[in-house]
């Protein structure tokens, strides 16, 4: 039985494909049988996020329609050899994710995989509910400013209650946040929400902090996910990310601000 | 830090300005999940009454649908203008 892990944010452009690209990589390389799966139907983006772009030849609605079997529409990824890619299909047509559709191929990934890792769409529609669904546990992708902040808390509450574990009279599942986006000094000098200041507000327990990075741009442009990256501290900050999904100790890395003399503090910026 | 900012008068830092906005719209937010749909229309229908008689803000009227073992309570709370006219 693989463990399905929805990564959600409700807000657009906070991480979400960025963050499922890094964490399936981050466990395949670790050794377990990961599939990511692209539900951000009519905008297709996870394959040039992994760098698979041009490999893809049938997608997860064709699955869903029977037009293709999984076999063929899997993409194996060329780094990790453990790691999978369903990409998402480029139809307009909304309803093509089907409540069983999904639920068929999960159940036949979750035959030959440990980890499946859903990457929501943006907003509240279907593709995000159906990322949603099926989920054991959820990572939360929040970046340190108000509307993201409060889409999160939005993306909570349908965690608590939409979820086929509670339907069927289980408990809520798991939500863990990953903040992205983080500059530790402009939150020291009180210009942005702090870890703490989110945490208390979405009151749900960290997996982790990714800061405010250039190498994430450079990893996107070259279709290589950022964990790869291991001299950056985004690519470090998700592997430590990683770690802690698995359930290891590691402290956070990246979050404070460098300390500076006394010219510095009068002349620095 | 520049060498001006010494002197500068001290003011309320962003951040905090963001943090209490976030705590007020989200436990507003939360009070009102899960209650009926019918809630939102209900408030604003109250709201319309409310104003027949008093001069009052949009967010005047706060509704709150709590449950106590079977009983359902649906508390209502209207907060009126300090010079009432």
């Amino acid at each position: 039985m693989a463990r399905i892990v929805v990564i959600t944010s409700g807000k657009g452009g906070v991480g979400k494909t960025t963050t499922s690209a890094a964490i399936a990589t981050g466990l395949a390389l670790r050794g377990h049988k990961t599939a990511v799966i692209d539900f951000d139907v009519g905008l297709r983006n996870l394959d040039l996020i992994m760098g698979c772009e041009r490999r893809v030849v049938y997608d997860f609605v064709n699955v869903i329609n029977g037009d293709a079997n999984l076999k063929q529409a899997l993409i194996r990824d060329k780094r990790a050899e453990n790691l999978h890619i369903l990409p998402a299909s480029q139809t307009r047509d909304k309803d093509a994710l089907t409540q069983d559709g999904v639920e068929r191929v999960l159940n036949e990934l979750s035959e030959d995989f440990e980890y499946i890792i859903c990457d929501s769409p943006a907003g509240i529609e279907r593709g995000a509910l159906m990322a949603a669904y099926f989920a054991d546990e959820a990572i939360v992708v929040t970046n340190p400013e108000v509307s993201s902040v409060r889409d999160s808390d939005r993306i909570l509450g349908i965690l608590a209650s939409k979820t086929r574990q509670v339907e069927q009279g289980g408990e809520p599942i798991q939500g863990r946040l990953l903040l992205t986006r983080y500059a530790a000094e402009r939150a020291a000098r009180g210009e942005m929400l702090s870890i703490e200041d989110v945490g208390e507000i979405l009151a749900i327990d960290l997996l982790g902090v990714i800061p405010e990075s250039q190498a994430v741009l450079n990893a996107s442009n070259a279709g290589l996910p950022v964990v790869l990256d291991e001299e950056s501290d985004a690519g470090q900050a998700y592997q430590d990310a990683v770690d802690r999904f698995l359930g290891e100790e590691r402290p956070l890395r990246f979050v404070d601000v460098p300390k500076k003399g006394f010219f510095g503090r009068l002349f620095g910026s | 830090m520049g060498i001006f900012d010494y002197f500068r008068q001290p003011r309320q830092k962003s951040a905090s300005v963001a943090k209490e906005r976030l705590q007020i719209i989200v436990a507003r937010e939360r009070a009102a999940r899960g209650g009926p749909d019918y809630l939102p229309a209900m408030q604003q229908e109250l709201l319309q009454v409310i104003r027949k008689y008093v001069k009052v803000d949009d967010d005047a009227v706060q509704m709150n649908v709590d449950r106590e073992g079977d009983c359902e309570v649906l508390e209502l709370n209207i907060t009126l203008p300090d010079d009432r006219g």
